[in-house]
């Protein structure tokens, strides 16, 4: 593969084509689409976190006027043995399906437990609250430990840990990754530091609530409407679960108001599917954000305990990491990334890691960008300060020493190919934010991360009209600026003006498959493939050009916009102009399958004071330092990382799930779960390493995911390093601070 | 669910027959709390009726001896009015800590006092400065102090078809000010944890004649501490007095333990905002620079 390195457009900064609908108020989210005659779906939710459904009477609703259908749990496909997906996408409907409704039993608080359809929202409420339903309650069980301790209550009877049908418990996934010795290896080390840190379960917090309005018209055909990562996800969960054909469902995406791997799998779709069918009308459905908080998937929990050992001269000569991650009640697989990839920054030839996850009585865990991979790299990064503070050495010396580079290996056993981390940790090192003096009272934190990065399926389709405009209709729904970089790899191709192309995020049957916007893929992926598009398209207007010439199409070359031969020259527009006298419409598509992904690293630095008598911190400098391969359009990639950060940074200072003793979430709103406010924050500084990812065109790399991989443990480290203590478990937020700071272990 | 009935009268007669006539019915000054109560459906009036028709309830008078602040008049309006954030800069800066800018567009002192949440920010900084309430009812006026209007949470002393016109402050004489802290996680958009308001009155040599110190978040209700405020008169403000108002209000608080923070938390830290807010509140009668 050649890299291209010189670019006429891409690396600029344009204002992305969807930013005045949105700051205007025109953009329609998934909640402004409406139909004539639709009517409005309701979820009942159960009371209890953990309980057997004996008896669902549903005869008083069904009897209500205005209420047109009611669905159970029963109504879903039995889920069997089925899997849909591959790889690190797969997931077994008997995991999926009872996040959607629950089969026979609840394992969490709010679980949907039937769905009724009825003329108004109000009266869709009412007539929920009139079914019926039988509980056989049973404990609740939401602690990690407390899951796994003998005589817990057990989620799941028909599941065993290793597959052999002995005594039940909730060990969902246990995963181990060794390389090299690393009990021997660390009787080498001079010296070792070993500590637990632990992490609470977090929500993405996107501002968007889950929306969807489904119809199924007089032939079976059905149209989905709603906001998602992903629209081919949504058709294919949706056709799983309703047992309808996927080929009868079209979906189109609306503007996403964030997603952040929370809007990758189905909650509402597959259930007004349903009703629409059974009450013949347009169903609207829209969770509120209590819902959101309770019933959708959050990020997990976590407990990792890290060992490191290191020579005195500041080689890293072992590692033992051990990782407990909570799965929710059905089984979200945390525990693998962080099992292969704890590790993944340093060059380890004797690593053992252990990842192991928990059913407890909380919804189901969802990817939550770089899934896993914060709060395992909470504990490993602190290890490494302190293992930094023990040699007398700078952070970031001691790992330039250890930093991976081309040639080296994670415990996937995966070869890096070029990488960027060495450069990002040089320009941390060299950056004035790490040379300038801490404050009086304040900390500094440094700390870096990696992040896999997916490739998938992606397609994409390029439509020139009569005066040389190009729709650029991709799959991927747009929640980063995509559209802008699409614009930018498709006018950098062809040569013509940015303002003639015109990204579209279209419909399910309007495109070849896209997989979901996640994974830091899309820019990647499905980038590439408009890349190819657009290539297709010179080709082919090249292949006219030569017609035209009758020479050789060898004779041909393309630059600005426009084939050149000896005979003279063919511009895009007049090839465009004549396109039906010279073949017919330009039209051409490209689909693949990434294989082009490459691992994101990053280095950040953070600066925090705590008030040691309130507990307070207030993060006063940030900077994060990322190797972007080619960044198409800064400014989303500084947007990639700012949000990856803030995200970080309330998940170290405030964010955290509260659960009652019965399982009943106690912040179920942004109120009391408290993701950061733009006065919280200082101006995220960002710079932008561009090493080019060797197998990819344009050199680009995934930017979403890794952002969010070093904040815990930069952040963390300022704070400690400012109040003098370091405590073991996060959110650091004021009451925890002061009962470390005083010893009271009653203020928390 | 869905108001069914919306009134917006114009005087205090027309608003307290509308309201006797909606059995049931809620008064509405900025709707930041009532609105957010009837879409989580913990409210449910039969009937709405709007005050900030009511020139009363929308009045800024600042009079010789006393301001009196109308009861619905946004926390904005009051903070923007030129005398009001002057002569209280404690109020001003516990108005301007509700919600955020957009939601202090709307929100009013009066409704957050009638609202009666424990941590509710202006009623420490209203108590501090001696305010009173003007209630008028069926049956005539009433004047209480603020420290007696709320009585529990979200509870008032508030008869069923009475309501909170207007709110009476003292002018204040001499070398006086006040202030008022809070902790929250977040800079905004946030609810007390513990809240403090201090008012002073210092004679030339900065001995002080008088104090009044209230604290929000740490009880049922916001509370004045009359043992701090007198810990503090008669001493130049020497940190053993400031001190002894710090012990009072530990002493004094009743907090619980729930999300936003355990009662050990709130009884440390609500100390630490009143040793704080005293020394904030001595700085401003001193000129100092306020961070």
């Amino acid at each position: 593969m050649t890299v291209q390195q010189e670019f006429r457009v891409v690396g600029s900064r344009p204002v992305r084509p969807d930013g005045v609908d949105k700051v205007t108020g025109r953009a329609l989210y998934g909640a402004d689409f409406n139909m004539q005659d639709q009517i409005y779906g309701h979820i009942l939710r159960s009371p209890h976190a953990h309980a057997r459904i004996k008896n669902i009477d549903c005869s008083r609703a069904r009897a209500m006027e205005g209420v047109l259908a009611v669905m159970t749990g029963e109504d879903l496909q039995e889920p069997g043995s089925r899997v849909l997906g591959s790889g690190e996408g797969a997931i077994a409907l008997r995991d999926l399906t009872p996040m959607v409704m629950a089969q026979g039993k609840v394992l969490f608080h709010s679980q949907p437990v039937a769905a009724v359809a009825a003329t108004s929202p109000e009266l869709a409420a009412l007539a929920a609250e009139a079914i019926e339903v039988t509980f056989d309650v049973l404990p609740v069980v939401t602690e990690l430990h407390a899951a796994l301790a003998e005589g817990a209550p057990i989620l799941h009877e028909d599941r065993f840990p290793d597959g052999q049908p002995k005594e039940p418990t909730n060990l969902a996934t246990h995963i181990s990754a060794q390389v090299g010795e690393p009990d021997a290896a660390f009787a080498e080390a001079d010296v070792i530091v070993e500590r637990t840190y632990s992490v609470p379960m977090c929500h993405q917090g996107y501002i968007e609530p889950h929306a969807c309005v489904a119809r199924v018209d007089g032939t079976g055909q059905v149209d989905l409407w709603c906001s998602t990562q992903g629209h081919f996800t949504v058709r294919g969960y949706t056709a799983a679960l309703t047992g309808l054909d996927e080929g009868n469902i079209r979906v189109t995406p609306s503007e996403i108001g964030g997603g952040f791997g929370g809007k990758t799998t189905v909650y509402l779709e597959p259930i007004a599917v349903i009703l629409a069918g059974k009450s013949g009308r347009p169903v609207k459905m829209v969770m509120d954000r209590g819902d959101v908080f309770r019933a959708t998937g959050p990020a997990p929990g976590a407990e990792t305990r890290v060992k490191l050992g290191a020579t005195r001269d500041g080689r890293l000569v072992a590692a033992d990491v051990e990782c407990l991650m909570d799965s929710g009640a059905y089984n979200g697989n945390p525990a693998g990334f962080p099992a292969f990839l704890a590790t993944a920054c340093y060059k380890l030839s004797h690593a053992r890691s252990v990842g192991r996850s928990v059913y407890t009585n909380k919804p189901k865990i969802h990817a939550y960008r770089a899934p896993s991979m914060p709060q395992v790299t909470l504990a490993f990064e602190l290890v490494v300060n302190e293992l930094a503070a023990e040699l007398n050495m700078d952070p970031i010396d001691f790992r330039l020493l250890n930093a991976v580079e081309e040639g080296d290996s994670n415990m996937l056993a995966a070869r890096y190919k070029r990488i960027g981390l060495r450069e990002c940790l040089e320009a941390a090192r060299t950056h004035a934010h790490y040379r300038s003096p801490v404050a009086e009272n304040g900390g500094r934190g440094v700390a870096m991360g990696y992040w896999i990065n997916a490739g998938l399926q992606s397609s994409a389709t390029l439509n020139v009209s009569a005066d040389g405009h190009v729709a650029v209709l991709t799959g991927s729904p747009d929640i980063g600026g995509s559209r802008a970089s699409m614009a930018l790899m498709a006018a950098e191709v062809l040569g013509i003006p940015l303002d003639h192309i015109h990204p579209q995020v279209v419909a399910t049957d309007a495109i070849g498959h896209c997989d979901v916007t996640g994974g830091s893929r899309t820019t990647l992926a499905t980038g590439q493939a408009v890349i190819q598009a657009a290539e297709q398209l010179v080709a082919e207007m090249c292949r006219r050009a030569a017609g035209e010439w009758d020479v050789g199409v060898e004779a041909v070359t393309w630059s600005e916009g426009a084939a050149h031969s000896d005979q003279g020259c063919l511009t895009f527009e007049a090839l465009a102009a004549r396109a039906g006298s010279m073949g017919g419409p330009l039209t051409v598509s490209s689909s693949l399958t990434a294989s082009s992904a490459a691992p994101a690293f990053a280095v950040h630095i953070c600066d925090a004071t705590v008030d040691k008598e309130t507990g307070r911190t207030t993060i006063t400098r940030y900077t994060a330092i990322q190797d972007a391969g080619k960044a198409i359009h800064p400014d989303y990639v500084e947007g990639q990382m700012q949000g990856g950060v803030v995200q970080g940074i309330g998940w170290a200072l405030n964010e955290e799930y509260l659960y009652d003793d019965q399982g009943a979430l106690q912040n179920p709103g942004f109120l009391d779960y408290r993701i950061p406010v733009a006065s919280d924050l200082p101006l995220i500084d960002t710079v932008i390493i561009e090493v080019p990812n060797p197998l990819h065109p344009f050199g680009v790399r995934g930017v979403g995911e890794v952002p969010i991989v070093p904040p815990m443990p930069a952040v963390a480290e300022a704070v400690f390093h400012s109040a003098g203590v370091r405590v073991a478990r996060l959110p650091l937020n004021p009451p925890r601070m002061v009962a470390a700071l005083t010893g009271d272990d009653d203020l928390v | 669910m869905a108001v069914q009935d919306f009134v917006a009268p114009r005087s205090l007669g027309e608003a307290q027959i509308a309201f006797a006539e909606g059995g049931g019915a809620s008064w509405l000054a900025g709707g930041t709390d009532l609105l957010v109560g009837i879409r989580l459906g913990s409210r449910d009036p039969s009937r709405i009726v709007d005050l900030k028709r009511i020139p009363e309830l929308m009045a800024i008078e600042v009079e010789s001896d006393q301001v009196r602040l109308g009861a619905a008049v946004s926390a904005y309006d009051l903070l923007r009015h030129p005398t009001v954030a002057m002569l209280y800069p404690g109020l001003a800066e516990a108005l301007a800590l509700i919600g955020s800018t957009q939601i202090q567009g709307r929100c009013s002192a009066g409704g957050n006092l009638c609202n009666a949440s424990p941590a509710a920010d202006s009623i420490p900084a209203l108590i501090a400065n001696r305010a009173s309430c003007r209630i008028c009812g069926p049956k005539g006026e009433r004047l209480i102090p603020v420290e007696d209007f709320v009585v529990g949470p979200n509870q008032t002393a508030l008869g069923g078809d009475e309501l909170l016109v207007e709110l009476v402050l003292p002018l204040p004489t001499g070398r006086c000010s006040d202030a008022y802290l809070r902790l929250t996680p977040r800079t905004e958009m946030d609810i007390a944890v513990a809240g403090a308001g201090v008012s002073l009155t210092l004679d030339d040599d900065g001995k002080c004649l008088a104090s009044r110190v209230a604290i929000g978040a740490v009880a049922p209700r916001a509370l004045l501490v009359e043992e701090a405020g007198q810990a503090l008169v008669g001493s130049r403000l020497e940190e053993a007095a400031v001190q002894d108002a710090v012990l009072a209000v530990r002493a004094a608080a009743q907090p619980i333990t729930d999300k936003r923070g355990s009662a050990g938390y709130r009884t440390h830290v609500v100390g630490v905002l009143v040793a704080r807010a005293i020394r904030r509140a001595r700085a401003r009668i001193a000129g100092e620079e306020i961070v």
